[in-house]
């Protein structure tokens, strides 16, 4: 019965989506939100659906309804695993690790031997498998929040690096030789002219290694953790087959991520509001 | 003169990381030295921080003997050599980018093709790349076992669980691409395919399909490296005992951080190494469509 419910809630769902995704206001902004949270309700809906209509254990798969109230009645510990793993693993590393290669990438523009020399690591870098670096940062620097920070700073310390580079070269010819005779120094010219152009290519960055950096806090609590930490609380609540649990942490961890994204988004929107791909929104 | 640039800047950060390695291992050379009574010369400082068991930071040529040893040293059956360990943690990178790429086309069509998919599923694609899949890896882990698919597909519940993961990462890179290049086809020559009075399939598989190609090439490439990192990741919380996610598992949990960086290298190895091979399947491709480089 659920079973049919769930499918007849999906259903539904779905021929609104696509009536009002063809419809004339398709071009709507409420459109353009309202589609995609009617397709994720559906999903809910089924999910649901399923899971009550086969009576599917909670340790294989629990229903939306029981997440919830495991999330409503845990909510101090997923506070404390926010806390530990988002600001003080994630974003503390994250904050560095753009720094660091924003400060390098200047850097490596300034002298050409480097740009020629390292670009090309750097690239090589980028592409590697970095978390792997996780059990060496907590050898390093312990067990609590320092060493998650460190593999985040690395993490996302050549996105950021490749990235500002090209950025740092993408104002052409024409507009150096202006500045050049309006007699503008290289720091006038770097941030009047060349960092402000170089943000679309930087936001690029930003927004790869924001998803980066939760990853690289989380990977790095596998190899030793304080009793705190979203990675940590997954993995021993997997062991105790606590599942609504880890899927609450995970609802957190989802939550968490696409706020952390939106927000580089919405700050990309206000700083490079005079690109083309802003443009006309 | 790249060529040089490059290698120049190799030797410096090797000259680095030779300076960084005596100057974090040298704690333990004094410590060692004071228990002993002893003096620590120079000459002593230096050739001891280079040849320690279990060093802070292992010295390139440490280093570079392990992941030798590791590769050569052992039959490539035994669970000592890392080439074992590489072909372990290769096939579920493979499968998993296999899976994850034809995910990522399919899903790239269906977005092209419905104006209700586009709207309702492309931002859920970009949340689902937002979501840790490290949050979810454990979770993969317990439902693959208790589901059991690895068993009615003939193959371990492990591999089943790091290929969902390393094709959760790789998707998203295939997706994007896919439906940049299957739109990259200009009005021009939508409306010449019109004037032939091409049907709609056809239109597809002759103009659409044959233009995503570069596009194509270009996320595999991403996703062949994301798929890695899924792989290696997948390995940790499934308690795996072979892979190179586990070999790092393994080093850290002994103390040995010559093992964890062998391991890392072996992994660097493989990454540049696959992504070389789509390179190598992209150039034969696109020249036997008729692309002139």
């Amino acid at each position: 019965m659920s079973l049919l419910l769930g499918i007849g809630f999906w259903l539904s769902c779905w021929a609104l989506n696509a009536a009002i995704a063809h419809s004339r206001f398709a071009n709507r902004k409420s459109v353009r939100i309202a589609v995609p949270v009617l397709f994720g309700l559906a999903i809910l809906g089924l999910w649901q659906g399923i899971v009550t209509g086969f009576s599917v254990p909670e340790v294989i798969l629990p229903a939306p309804s029981s997440i919830g109230a495991a999330i409503g009645a845990n909510l101090p510990i997923l506070w404390v695993d926010f806390v530990q793993t988002i600001l003080k693993g994630a974003l503390t590393g994250y904050t560095f690790g753009v720094a660091a290669g924003c400060f390098v990438a200047v850097l490596v523009d300034r002298v050409p031997f480097l740009r020629a020399g390292l670009l090309p690591i750097g690239n090589f870098v980028a592409a590697l498998p970095i978390v792997g670096i996780a059990p060496i940062m907590v050898m390093w620097f312990g067990f609590d929040w320092q060493s998650k920070a460190a593999v985040v700073v690395v993490m996302v310390f050549f996105p950021v690096l490749v990235n500002m580079v090209a950025g740092l070269s993408a104002s052409d010819r024409m507009q150096r030789d202006l500045m050049a005779t309006w007699g503008g120094t290289y720091w006038q010219t770097l941030t009047k002219l060349r960092l402000p152009a170089a943000m679309p290519f930087l936001f690029n960055g930003l927004k790869i290694s924001a998803t980066l950096a939760l990853i690289g806090a989380i990977v790095a609590e596998n190899f030793g953790s304080p009793t705190l930490g979203m990675g940590f609380r997954i993995s021993t609540a997997v062991g105790q087959l606590a599942l609504p649990l880890v899927w609450a942490e995970i609802a957190v961890a989802a939550l968490a991520g696409s706020v952390f994204y939106g927000f580089v988004a919405a700050m990309e929107r206000a700083v490079t509001f005079w690109h083309p791909s802003q443009r006309g929104r | 003169m790249k060529a040089a640039a490059v290698l120049g800047v190799l030797a410096v950060i090797v000259a680095l990381w030779y300076c960084a390695a005596v100057w974090l291992n040298a704690a333990w050379t004094y410590d060692q030295a004071a228990r002993n009574g002893t003096e620590v010369t120079f000459t002593l400082l230096l050739t001891d921080t280079m040849a320690q068991e279990r060093p802070v930071l292992p010295p390139p040529h440490q280093v570079v003997a392990e992941l030798w040893k590791g590769l050569t040293a052992y039959n490539i059956t035994s669970k000592k050599s890392l080439v074992y360990h590489g072909y372990v943690t290769l096939v579920s990178t493979f499968s998993g980018f296999v899976l994850g790429s034809l995910l990522g086309i399919l899903l790239a069509v269906g977005i092209v093709q419905s104006r209700t998919m586009e709207l309702g599923l492309m931002p859920w694609a970009v949340i689902s790349q937002t979501v840790p899949v490290v949050a979810i890896a454990p979770m993969i882990v317990v439902l693959s076992n208790s589901l059991g698919f690895g068993d009615h597909l003939g193959v371990s519940n492990a591999l089943v669980s790091k290929t969902i993961i390393a094709a959760y990462l790789s998707y998203f890179p295939v997706l994007v691409g896919m439906v940049k290049g299957l739109r990259s086809p200009d009005q021009m020559q939508l409306d010449q395919l019109k004037t032939y009075s091409a049907s709609e399939a056809q239109g597809f598989f002759k103009l659409r399909l044959p233009s995503s190609v570069p596009y194509l090439f270009t996320s595999l490439k991403v996703g062949i490296a994301a798929s890695l990192v899924g792989a290696i990741v997948g390995e940790l919380p499934t308690g795996a005992i072979e892979g190179l996610g586990a070999r790092m598992l393994i080093g850290s949990q002994f103390g040995s951080p010559i093992i964890v960086w062998a391991a890392l290298f072996a992994a660097a190895i493989l990454a540049g190494v696959l992504i070389l091979i789509v390179r190598v399947v992209e150039t034969v491709v696109t020249r036997n469509m008729g692309v002139r480089v």
